[in-house]
């Protein structure tokens, strides 16, 4: 789960890590009331789980009550990259005398966690080792233990920080490590890590990334929805327990299982389609299961053909079959269902289709049959 | 022979009084995998179906002989029972639990590699040998015994695979579903090497999907360490960024760890990437019987 940047800050500041604070606002007379608190000049920040906020202008400071207004009004709403802006943060504007770059991130090929450093922050990670990779030190933390502060300044002095405020930054560092360990963040990244004219070392931005599975030990996380999920059949998806992507084209696929169903795409572009989404109906799917799946497919309205890749394995093929009959029942099928069922009860799922002469259905042995099938279709 | 699972497996089920693991539990034994014991702890004293129950996996191993445990506890307790299974004395560790948390994962991975323990999984199929023993959910029925070794990141795509495989003529000396979680036991190199010590296996199938770089590290291992042929599969080539798909470890997060990437670094060390399952169940095939 990708937290908001105000969220990420709430979490630093109960980690003890220094970040400035502010006011969290979903209505422009909230952020007004809030800048007034704050006082001027303040910046109106645009929350969504995207970079490049600043380029898009979801980022503004504000000298007075009038721009608050204005700012405020103006980014609310904006789209960003596709994410729409319905939160804002407001915080006093930073007097920045050098701006750097840090990050903890899990590191799957080593297994460990990876520090990283930079003098220069302010831009993304891919820039930074594009224009200069020595400028980006890296170093992992053992497992199971802490960032020594020890280690921490070598990695400071090593990405030549301000001499000045290698304790702050190292320290802040560390902090991060430990922050990652408990509050099971996979991501954690400062950028900018800005270090004040009055020289005091401030997380100025926080992206954080939450592993989902090790949610139910973090109860004060679960109020946090996940903003990648904002669209409407993304959104129903979850509520009904079903893992879906959305995507762009017109061909609507459901697969069991995530690498069956990501083949499943695989072989639709291939044969021409474009697909209108990511469906894992899972392993051992039920009737039940199928009914929601394809609620929520025929709900996107481009989708023009539906593709079922299912190859049962633990998911029985007439579970499949009776789930498919039982939402033609419930759901109007406007739009052809190519439907491909192998593996397990596989005879008696067909024999249920076949009997039950559902229009609009169209039956393939193979899965690149299907796809072809569903492509003409579409 | 085969890898990881074969005649001599002794296996211990945590987790064998849940619904889950008594429905596999038996499956497993019913397809011929010696199964001697189950571990629940407070539920020692008794059996199911008449495998015996123990509180702990050590009394398992000391009563029973068990060497390898499948664990099938739900995620929370899970890296414990993993962890309990590394210190019992087992050699092999299957764990099939989804969704077990990450940091959890990343100290049981380092202890089971420092215990010398095997680990397949977490979030995984298991392993199959057929005609000779499985542990896990793989449907054995689509499996026959033969020469070509399937290494996967995912389960239903290795069915696919197998069963086309299957339609073809051919079949497996074993198929490890080493799981789709970002931190998994053992990743493709671990299981590359078995299936080249293995004189049973000829040929290696890797099943891959996008996320993180494992793919591209086995394909610089096969070229350096692998004689016997290796065909690739990769899923998911039209997975947009930032997206997780299903997987918890499926997810492109910027330029590295897409299908393209993982796909060029295998053809640039040799190995012939399908287009599809049935593309490289073919290629599979039709490599077999070229070096035969």
């Amino acid at each position: 789960m990708d937290l908001l940047e105000y969220q990420g800050k709430q979490l630093f500041a109960k980690h003890g890590v220094p970040t400035p604070s502010g006011i969290h606002a979903t209505t422009v007379d909230d952020a007004v009331k809030a800048a007034n608190e704050i006082g001027y000049p303040c910046v109106v920040k645009a929350q969504v789980a995207i970079g490049k906020r600043g380029k898009a202008g979801g980022i503004k400071i504000a000298n007075d009550e009038a721009e608050a207004r204005t700012h405020s009004d103006a980014i609310l709403g904006m789209d960003i990259r596709g994410f729409t802006v319905h939160d804002l943060w407001l915080e006093g504007a930073s007097d920045i005398a050098n701006e750097y770059y840090a990050s903890v991130i899990l590191d799957r090929g080593e297994k460990r966690l990876l520090a990283m450093l930079s003098r220069m922050g302010g831009m993304d990670v891919e820039e930074i080792a594009e224009s200069d990779p020595t400028a980006m030190v890296r170093r992992h933390v053992e497992p199971g233990a802490s960032l020594d502060l020890e280690v921490a300044r070598e990695i400071a002095y090593e990405a030549q920080i301000d001499d000045d405020v290698v304790n702050g930054v190292a320290e802040m560092l560390a902090q991060l490590a430990d922050l990652a360990v408990a509050e099971d963040a996979t991501l954690i990244e400062v950028n900018p890590l800005i270090v004040t004219a009055a020289r005091q070392v401030v997380a100025l931005d926080a992206k954080i990334t939450i592993d989902g599975n090790a949610m139910f030990r973090h109860e004060d996380l679960a109020g946090y929805t996940d903003q990648s999920a904002q669209d409407p059949q993304e959104a129903m998806a979850k509520e009904k327990g079903l893992t879906y992507v959305k995507l762009d084209g017109n061909v609507g696929i459901l697969g069991n299982g995530a690498g069956l169903c990501m083949s499943t795409l695989d072989v639709v572009a291939q044969a021409g389609g474009d697909p209108a989404n990511f469906l894992d109906a899972g392993g051992g799917s039920k009737a039940e299961a199928i009914v929601d799946a394809l609620e929520v497919i025929t709900s996107d309205e481009k989708v023009t053909a539906i593709l079922f890749n299912i190859f049962g394995g633990i998911t029985r093929c007439d579970e499949v079959a009776k789930g498919i009959i039982e939402a033609s029942k419930q759901i109007e099928l406007n739009v052809p269902l190519v439907v491909r069922l192998d593996g397990t009860n596989q005879e008696e799922g067909l024999k249920l289709l076949a009997d039950a002469n559902l229009p609009n259905l169209h039956q393939e042995k193979t899965m690149l049959g299907a796809a072809a099938r569903v492509v003409e279709l579409a | 022979m085969s890898i990881i699972v074969d005649g001599d497996t002794k296996l211990v089920v945590s987790g064998l009084t849940g619904r889950e693991g008594t429905f596999h539990g038996l499956r497993n034994r019913e397809y011929g995998t010696e199964l001697v014991a189950g571990v629940t702890p407070g539920k020692g004293g008794h059996d199911v179906d008449g495998v015996p129950v123990f509180h702990t996996i050590k009394e398992a191993v000391s009563e029973r002989g068990a060497n390898t445990s499948m664990v099938f506890v739900p995620a929370r307790f899970a890296a414990a029972a993993i962890d309990e299974a590394i210190d019992s004395g087992v050699r092999t560790v299957i764990a099939i639990t989804e969704g077990i948390p990450v940091h959890d994962m990343l100290k049981t991975y380092w202890k089971a590699r420092e215990a010398g323990v095997r680990l397949i999984g977490p979030n995984c199929p298991g392993v199959l040998s057929p005609g000779k023993a499985n542990v896990g959910i793989i449907p054995a029925q689509f499996f026959e015994p033969g020469s070509i070794g399937v290494v996967s990141k995912s389960g239903t795509l290795t069915y696919q695979i197998g069963n086309e495989l299957k339609q073809a003529g051919a079949g497996n000396s074993t198929i490890v579903g080493i799981g789709g979680d970002p931190i998994v036991g053992s990743d493709f190199i671990d299981v590359l090497t078995l299936f080249e010590d293995d004189p049973d296996t000829e040929l290696i199938v890797m099943v891959g999907e996008i996320g993180g770089d494992a793919e591209e590290r086995a394909a610089d291992f096969i070229a350096e360490n692998v004689t016997k042929p290796v065909v690739g599969y990769i899923a998911g080539f039209t997975a947009p960024p930032g997206k997780q798909m299903g997987h918890a470890g499926a997810i492109i997060s910027g330029s590295s760890g897409t299908a393209k990437a993982k796909k060029d670094a295998l053809e640039a060390k040799g190995v012939r990437v399908g287009t599809s399952p049935t593309e490289a169940a073919r290629i599979a095939v039709e490599v077999l019987k070229a070096s035969a």
